[in-house]
């Protein structure tokens, strides 16, 4: 099982925190964000615009980067508050 | 500058810690920070940085005290709202540690004054509010070799970092692009606890006393991600962009841009303007319920905004619940509802408008400026929030 937690927005995008999701022992993150985008259209379309940042076991990764069975992937939106 | 018998009074504290002692202190002496803003992160962190003897501070902010920054912003009190916040700030900086010198910039940061601002400091601390500000003072501090400690915060979640492109990666490596507009909601509209700048603040206020000691490790490389709710701390480990363009091997950016345009607000307001025609005053509104006409005013905000206040009459149906696009729903609107929608602005009903459009609605119209305006034009008594 692969684990993506979302963060900030997309947790209401997702209407959810965590996913979990079994796409064998080995995928891409293209892969990923076409399963996300079923329930969840825009964040998979953020993924793939690079729009939002992408850390698999706690490192930030680039758009090919392969995931395994087992990995957490998160996923975290910019924002800009301050004030 | 060795230091007098009454900094070492005063720093005392510091000067007992090996990691800082004399030596460490003098250089927070002589240090130069600026700050741009000086609201809910810049306040935290400019007191503390100025009780920690940093000698030069620069503030940059606009605006103006409101009395709904007092929630937060630490930094300014009753007696200050509706005064410039960078004079505020000064009294208030200078009250806390009269060694420090204050310099303010009451000026919006922009593409022709950056470099020129930043060019006196050693280290820039970002506490602003919109993308624009912090994709421009990422790419002045590259340019200009310095460190920019980052910080944001949006309702109970928080990040920092420390970009210094010379070590590490930049915010263009995490975040090449900006999203699109009105997709991320900022403080005003999405809310925020008011104690999270403070813990963001201090979390840059550290990094900047850490760098300027040249003691510990550092947030370079490092995304800390702080969740209030879930009171969990997060780190990410960050790679720098090789094909960064402003830090990467061939950079293709070699000075400042238009930040507006670069995230989309200039096309944002075109877009905006052509949507007039869908708008309609809440004067005109306010005729039509007293002439009796028959029509459904709908309220897109949030229900925590419903509860401060609303317009009799108002059914509630939150823009989220609009854009997912379900008829089921819309709490009982049909298509051939003449609809007026409201929100707290006018940005969100105007959303909601075009949305319900999509889904076949004809007469749908959006109340200009929301409840503000009502509360302007037509009832005083209408809380303002």
């Amino acid at each position: 099982m692969i684990t993506v937690k979302y963060f900030a927005s997309l947790r209401s995008l997702a209407g959810k925190e965590e996913d979990l999701f079994n796409l064998g022992s080995e995928t891409t993150l293209e892969r990923l964000s076409e399963e996300i985008s079923k329930t969840a259209p825009k964040i998979g379309e953020m993924m793939r615009g690079k729009k939002v940042m992408i850390s698999v076991n706690h490192e930030v990764v680039v758009p090919g980067a392969v995931i395994r069975d087992g990995d957490e992937v998160a996923l975290l939106p910019p924002f800009s508050g301050g004030c | 500058m060795a230091l007098s018998q009454d900094q070492i009074a005063r720093y005392s504290r510091h000067l007992l810690l090996p990691e800082v002692g004399v030596k460490g202190q003098e250089k927070l002496c002589n240090a130069k920070v600026l700050c741009i803003g000086t609201g809910g992160l810049g306040s935290p962190l400019g007191l503390y940085l100025a009780a920690a003897g940093i000698g030069t501070m620069g503030l940059v902010d606009f605006d103006v005290v409101d009395k709904s920054n007092l929630q937060r912003q630490i930094m300014h009190g009753e007696s200050t709202v509706g005064k410039l916040k960078v004079d505020s700030a000064r009294t208030r900086l200078a009250d806390m540690n009269s060694d420090a010198k204050i310099i303010t910039y009451n000026t919006r940061l922009s593409s022709e004054n950056a470099l020129e601002i930043f060019k006196d400091y050693d280290i820039i601390v970002d506490g602003t509010d919109n993308f624009p500000t912090r994709y421009l003072a990422n790419d002045a501090a590259v340019l200009l070799g310095k460190p920019y400690i980052y910080g944001c915060i949006l309702r109970f979640e928080g990040q920092a970092s420390v970009f210094h492109a010379k070590e590490g990666p930049c915010y263009r490596c995490l975040y090449p692009e900006p999203p699109p507009p009105g997709l991320v909601p900022s403080c005003a509209e999405g809310g925020v606890l008011g104690i999270l700048p403070g813990i963001i603040g201090l979390i840059q206020a550290t990094e900047v006393i850490k760098l300027i000691l040249n003691k510990g490790e550092t947030l370079i490389g490092r995304l800390m991600i702080f969740d209030a709710l879930g009171m969990k701390f997060r780190e990410m480990r960050l790679r720098k962009d090789e094909d960064c363009p402003i830090c990467g091997d061939s950079p293709t950016i070699r000075k400042l841009i238009d930040y507006e345009q670069f995230c989309g607000i200039a096309q944002e307001e075109k877009a905006n303007f052509e949507d007039t025609t869908m708008e309609i005053s809440a004067v005109d509104v306010k005729r039509m319920l007293d002439d009796g006409e028959k029509f459904t005013l709908v309220d897109v905000r949030e229900p925590s905004e419903y509860d401060i206040c609303r317009i009799d009459g108002s059914v509630l149906v939150p823009l989220g619940q609009i854009e997912a696009m379900r008829p089921q729903n819309l709490n009982g609107l049909s298509q051939g509802d003449v609809i007026i929608l409201h929100c707290k602005a006018g940005v969100r009903s105007l959303k909601a408008a075009k949305a319900l459009k999509k889904m076949g609605f004809k007469n749908v119209r959006s109340m200009a400026g929301g409840i503000e305006e009502w509360s302007k034009k037509i009832d005083s008594s209408m809380p303002r929030y």
